[in-house]
């Protein structure tokens, strides 16, 4: 009884932020401000729907399998990446460098400027010719 | 319990995934509806699995596991060839 109910608590848990995340992406006004919702609540659900399935099959079902810690793992390390994909799509498709503010660096963005040139290694000084 | 649990889970993600298909649809740039579908991948993920667990069978999770897959290296693609106009370069 006391495991059905923690399992119905991660389940509703997960769902309703996984429905917050799809609310917040409609409701959020910005492209920038839009990034946010996805990449957190809704990670944020499914981990929750995850826990619940792994209690479930784990103190219920008696079986226990890795394959949710993966999904997890794997989530969890893809979010970030494809968050940052999409920054970059959106700021390569609708700034300009002028809206940016400075980057701070010795170099300009990576996406409006070219890659700063590396320094050839300097080459081996010319064998001095011995005086005869 | 957990029958009501997972309809009402079920209910959620089928919500949010008609949300994400709304923006999908509305969105006004590209950006957007790349988050879109990447989003939709993710509850769709959700909604197997909560499938998987109604069933009782532990056979979903390598799908949802190769469509979390297929999402991620779908959206890297989309996203690279926006900025780049290349996948592969």
């Amino acid at each position: 009884m006391l495991v059905e109910i923690v399992v119905c608590v991660f389940l509703v848990i997960g769902a309703l932020f996984g429905l917050v995340g799809s609310f917040g992406l409609l409701k959020l006004q910005d492209t920038m401000q839009r990034l946010h919702a996805p990449t957190k609540a809704t990670t944020l659900g499914i981990g929750g729907v995850l826990i619940a399935s792994m209690l479930y099959f784990l103190l219920i079902k008696d079986s226990f399998s890795f394959h949710e810690l993966m999904i997890t793992l794997f989530l969890f390390l893809t979010a970030p990446i494809s968050a940052n994909f999409l920054a970059q799509t959106h700021i390569s498709l609708r700034m300009k460098q002028s809206d940016l503010p400075e980057s701070g660096g010795a170099y300009g963005w990576s996406l409006f400027d070219d890659p700063p040139v590396m320094e050839k290694p300097s080459e081996p000084a010319a064998p001095t010719q011995a005086p005869h | 319990m957990i029958t009501y649990a997972l309809v009402f889970a079920m209910a959620c993600i089928g919500l949010g995934l008609l949300m994400n298909l709304w923006l999908l649809v509305r969105g006004p740039g590209r950006a957007d509806r790349v988050l879109a579908l990447d989003t939709m991948v993710i509850n769709v993920v959700a909604l197997l699995i909560l499938y998987g667990i109604r069933q009782g069978t532990g056979v979903y999770f390598e799908a949802s596991m190769l469509i979390a897959m297929v999402g991620f290296v779908s959206t890297v693609a989309y996203c690279r060839f926006i900025l780049r106009g290349d996948i592969i370069e």
